[in-house]
């Protein structure tokens, strides 16, 4: 029967555990998506108080068990709160927003319709539920920017607050440039919005080291020295782990195990007849924490015919300080990375991390401006490669040894949303005798590394991260595979802090040991313990 | 630190200018400081930046900035700020995913937008009751998508449906191309909790099929946030068909495609949907997504037929006859999901994709007689030809529910305006042909002045008169539906004497 009866909103308002007004803190860890809310790709509110009894019969089904957890830091990225660890806001307010060195372009602006076909692929809006934590919003927030209201706090917060992934560009039907708008955005925020000086402080350090594979190096020493020593685990116990600031206690726990540097010679010949001569851009975090993927990416490309130039002077490609909105940087870097393929003479440079292969395919966009050097990116960025593009362009003709495992491939976002390489790498690994592919869920949903994300938004970033994480481990699978640095450390990093270990390789790495053949469990154990992986440190800085 | 929403950010700037204080009046200031006490401060939005996002809902030529944005996160949020809304005699919308074509979410100046896009617990599937209870801001596909191991599915399907809410289509009655067969959203509910324009919860409906006494459930939906809103929903759940089929047929002419859809329902059979598209979204989705659909069709209609394998089999075979006969020049089966994905896509991606063949359009939305299809198109063509404008067609033809897309240029003086009007007249045309000014998408501010097309001043009275007893105080989502906005109780300037129904003893004034 119909009835009207009154509510029951007199009954209490507990806030849910896990949102915030309950605890600051990560909501308990979950052990697979069977485990997730029933509400799945978003997190959820408990509701708050008991149904009345007007329903007809039945129990209602909230009042059975469940017992969802609001995602931590819902409401965080909102309003004031700043989500940079509490640095505080500069209270400026800058007009006109933008100069016109490249404002983000009204005609792609008005490509837009304000569908929302992008909201439901955006990890903060999937994480916060708000209109300007979305791609929708931001264009809006930029639309806004050019008519006029400036350039303040909680406009800068919420382009910061993007990860640029670019699972809206895959998602808009109407083809908008996302990618182009906000890469347009952010040089704007860097050269006329002032940070504060801890941000400023914190930027500065990263984009000054990270790109720099001699300083990332140097390094290397007295990370090695550190983990080898018990101090991390010390300084988690004893709590002065949690007292570091964020950024430096995102890096902290990012940094994988390092282990010895396998060189990779400047140029190794084609096994057999020689295919094509390419060059390997080695990358910067790839190749100082990663050096057993370019050792593999090299091995790889030889046995299929390749000669392989890997040119000692090459530095940062300008991806990193790119996607950062340091437009000088990014160029310089930018420029010398050409000037470096070109001498090197190679038919096709070859990439094997996501992020900066997407880079180099934009170098034609970032230099249109410079005369003498325009064409000339063009034509670099029309020679670049993924690794596993190439691969599958160029049709594999080395044998492959069985691999009997299965595994969960998780798309990098660079490669994905922003090169549109989707099949080429499943397609390598469906390739080789034994292997079996498993499904994440969420496919399209970013780990939350992104670049620098996961250092200069940490929160953020860890819920993302431990979303991925528990779609991974839900697969069952006996090897992740991704094909970029960060998202190996991103997951790797994330799955040690929740207790869980997962062996975790480079697609390329897959290849080789197929190639080589490397017993599986060879390559399973490296992938678990070699370098590259994370260090199993379960007592961590946010418990 | 806490920068509070609202506090303006009234400081040093490079040009030296501050920022203009959000907040438009005192009233509307006392009620942000209040809200915040009552939800949350972090959950109420008052900074300008911030607040301007919402200014707009799926259609953005109509945009009103609200004062106040409420991010509710449990229905007690709702709750409290309906109630102090209500004690401060400030106006409040609802608003789900910010996808609707009607404006039905647009803002109130000077009142609050009450966000419900945090509300997205879905409750487990009852699979024996077919049912599952969900929250406003649920997203319409994850309903199937949990339905779904246990076999059932959700049946309203609208073409956003991977983004639009369950509470929004409640509001909307939102359609699809399924409810040819399967009904729109007022078929699909079997029960709401609502939180009423005073702040009391209610619960319409049930669980039950079926209720006694009058059908205030039947009422709430698609009363487009006017009566009130929705902090939980009881879906039903139908079994996912033991077959579905579908073909994708390709025509020379118009006539031909909408003959095969009267030819198909005059034989008898209920395809689960029969959709139409004209040359121009054709080559709209196309370049969107590469849908393949025959090259040189004038249209195509995507016929998908569900049910018992028996069925289906010995229907699809009538239907291709049928085609063939009206002079189908290419007819494609899908072979598999992945096929009939791609024939979705196309129909799916239409509206956005338009966006690659012109640079503004209109979505208009309403219905005709399926039998007048031809002769209707062929007048919208005229009047499109007169104003020198294009319109790409899309629609649900089997019940002859029309989207017609008005292509314009806004970059060229008054053309927008000329679209407007040829999106009215073509509304215009739906009625006198016997139809109604909307199919699906729901009045809101885009179509109210129209609704004086459609219905006489005592139907509208007689609307008015259930709005007041759900609204006396006409917060709930003023100025959508009707054509004047007017308090309850007050008379309108057109009718003299005493109301119809008044004086017939079956109302009164509220």
């Amino acid at each position: 029967m119909t009835e009207i009866t009154p509510g029951s909103h007199d009954q209490g308002d507990a806030p849910p555990p896990g949102s915030p007004g309950a605890s600051p803190n990560v909501g308990p860890v979950r052990d697979s998506v069977a485990d997730l809310p029933a509400g799945a790709p978003t997190g959820a509110v408990r509701a708050a108080d008991e149904a009345p009894s007007a329903v007809v019969g039945a129990r209602r089904p909230l009042d059975i068990g469940q017992d969802i957890d609001l995602p931590a830091g819902t409401g965080a990225a909102t309003v004031g709160t700043s989500t940079l660890l509490g640095l505080p806001s500069t209270r400026q307010a800058v007009q006109p927003a933008f100069d016109d060195h490249h404002p983000p372009d009204p005609a792609l602006i008005g490509d837009c319709v304000h569908c929302g076909f992008c909201l439901p692929t955006c990890p903060t809006y999937v994480l916060w539920g708000e209109e300007m934590d979305s791609p929708r919003g931001r264009i809006y927030l930029m639309k806004e920017a050019l008519e006029g209201e400036p350039l303040d706090d909680s406009m800068v917060r919420h382009f910061d607050q993007c990860l640029g992934c670019m699972a809206c560009v895959t998602a808009c039907p109407s083809g908008v440039q996302y990618d182009k708008l906000i890469e347009a955005t952010r040089p704007q925020i860097e050269r006329r919005y002032q940070r504060s000086r801890a941000e400023k402080f914190y930027r500065d350090l990263i984009y000054n080291l990270f790109p720099y594979p001699r300083r990332l190096r140097a390094l290397r020493g007295p990370l090695r020295a550190y983990q080898a020593s018990r101090l991390g685990s010390l300084l988690t116990r004893t709590g002065l782990m949690s007292k570091l600031p964020g950024p430096l206690m995102a890096m902290e726990s990012l940094a994988p195990k390092l282990g010895p540097v396998e060189r990779v010679p400047e140029r190794t010949p084609a096994a057999g007849q020689r295919r094509a001569v390419v060059g390997l851009l080695a990358g910067c975090v790839q190749g100082t924490f990663f050096p057993d993927v370019n050792a593999a990416t090299v091995r790889v490309l030889a046995a299929e015919g390749c000669d392989v130039i890997t040119p000692r002077r090459q530095g940062c490609c300008g991806a990193l300080p790119g996607h950062g909105g340091r437009e000088e940087q990014a160029l310089d870097f930018a420029k010398r990375t050409i000037e470096t393929f070109e001498q090197a003479g190679v038919d096709y440079v070859v990439v094997n991390a996501a992020g900066c292969g997407s880079n180099i395919k934009e170098y034609g966009h970032q230099l249109r401006d410079e005369p003498e050097w325009a064409e000339r990116a063009e034509a670099l960025a029309r020679k670049s490669r993924d690794i596993s593009e190439f691969i599958v362009e160029m049709g594999p003709v080395a044998e492959r040894h069985p691999l009997p495992m299965t595994v969960a491939y998780q798309d990098a976002c660079h490669l994905a949303h922003a090169q549109g390489i989707r099949e080429e790498p499943r397609k390598l690994l469906r390739g080789i005798p034994g292997v079996e592919l498993k499904q994440i869920a969420e496919a399209e949903l970013c780990c939350g590394s992104a670049g620098t994300y996961n250092m200069l938004q940490p929160e953020p970033a860890r819920e993302l991260g431990e979303r991925k994480a528990a779609a991974v481990l839900a697969t069952g699978a006996d090897l992740m595979v991704t094909a970029n640095p960060g998202c190996w450390m991103q997951v790797a990093t994330t799955l040690a802090r929740m207790g869980k270990r997962m062996p975790v390789a480079h697609t390329v790495q897959v290849l080789d040991a197929s190639i080589r053949g490397v017993p599986v469990e060879d390559l399973l154990e490296r992938a678990l313990t070699g370098p590259g992986t994370a260090l199993a440190r379960a007592a961590t800085s946010d418990g | 630190m806490t920068t509070t929403a609202g506090t303006t950010t009234a400081g040093t700037t490079t040009a030296g200018t501050a920022v203009a204080e959000p907040v438009r009046s005192d009233r509307t200031a006392a009620l942000a400081d209040r809200l915040r006490r009552a939800v949350g401060t972090e959950r109420v939005l008052t900074d300008r930046t911030q607040v301007r996002t919402y200014e707009c809902d799926g259609l953005a030529n109509f945009k009103v900035t609200p004062a106040i944005v409420v991010l509710a996160e449990s229905r007690q949020h709702v709750v409290d700020t309906v109630r102090l809304c209500a004690e401060a005699g400030v106006p409040f919308v609802a608003r789900g995913s910010g996808t609707g074509l009607s404006g039905g979410a647009l803002p109130s100046a000077d009142g609050v937008l009450l966000v419900l896009s945090r509300l997205r617990t879905l409750s487990p599937v009852d699979a024996d009751n077919r049912q599952v209870t969900v929250e406003p801001g649920v997203i319409n596909l994850w309903v199937t998508r949990d339905a779904a191991p246990h076999d059932l599915a959700y049946a309203p399907d609208p073409s956003s449906q991977l983004v639009c809410s369950i509470g929004g289509n409640v509001a909307e009655n939102a359609g699809g191309a399924h409810c040819l067969k399967y009904g729109f959203t007022v078929n699909h509910v079997l029960g709401a909790e609502v939180v009423l324009p005073d702040g009391e919860v209610v619960h319409l409906g049930g669980r039950a099929p079926e209720h006694p006494g009058y059908d205030l459930l039947g009422a709430f939906i698609g009363s487009e946030g006017t009566l009130g809103v929705a902090t939980e929903l009881t879906l039903r759940l139908i079994r996912v068909p033991e077959a579905v089929q579908t073909m994708l047929v390709g025509y020379s002419s118009v006539e031909d495609a909408a003959g095969t859809v009267s030819d198909i329902i005059a034989a008898g059979i209920l395809p689960a949907a029969v959709e139409m598209m004209d040359a121009l979204a054709i080559e709209a989705a196309e370049a969107a997504v590469s849908c393949g659909y025959p090259e040189g069709a004038v249209a195509v209609l995507v016929i998908e037929l569900d049910g018992p394998r028996v069925e289906v089999e010995a229907q699809f075979a009538q239907v291709e006859e049928i085609a063939r006969a009206r002079n189908a020049f290419e007819t494609r089966i899908a072979a598999d999901d992945a096929e009939r994905a791609l024939m979705w896509k196309g129909r799916k991606s239409a509206f956005a994709a338009v966006g690659r063949i012109s640079p503004s359009y209109f979505v208009q939305d309403g219905v005709i007689p399926r039998t007048k299809l031809p002769e209707v198109l062929t007048e919208m063509k005229r009047m499109a030809d007169e104003k020198g404008l294009r319109v790409a067609n899309v629609f649900h033809a089997g019940d002859g529910n029309l989207h017609p897309l008005v292509l314009f240029d806004d970059a060229v003086e008054g053309q927008a305006h000329e679209a407007e009007e040829l999106a009215g007249d073509i509304l215009e045309l739906c009625v006198t042909s016997g139809g109604s000014i909307t199919g699906e998408h729901g009045v809101g501010s885009e179509k109210r002045m129209k609704m004086a097309k459609q219905f006489t001043p005592e139907d509208l009275d007689t609307m008015q008169l259930l709005r007041c007893a759900f609204d006396p105080d006409g917060i709930a989502n003023p100025g959508k539906v009707f054509p004047t906005p007017r308090l309850c109780g007050e008379r309108p300037g057109v009718r003299k004497g005493e109301h119809p129904v008044q004086a017939a003893g079956l109302g009164e004034v509220f």
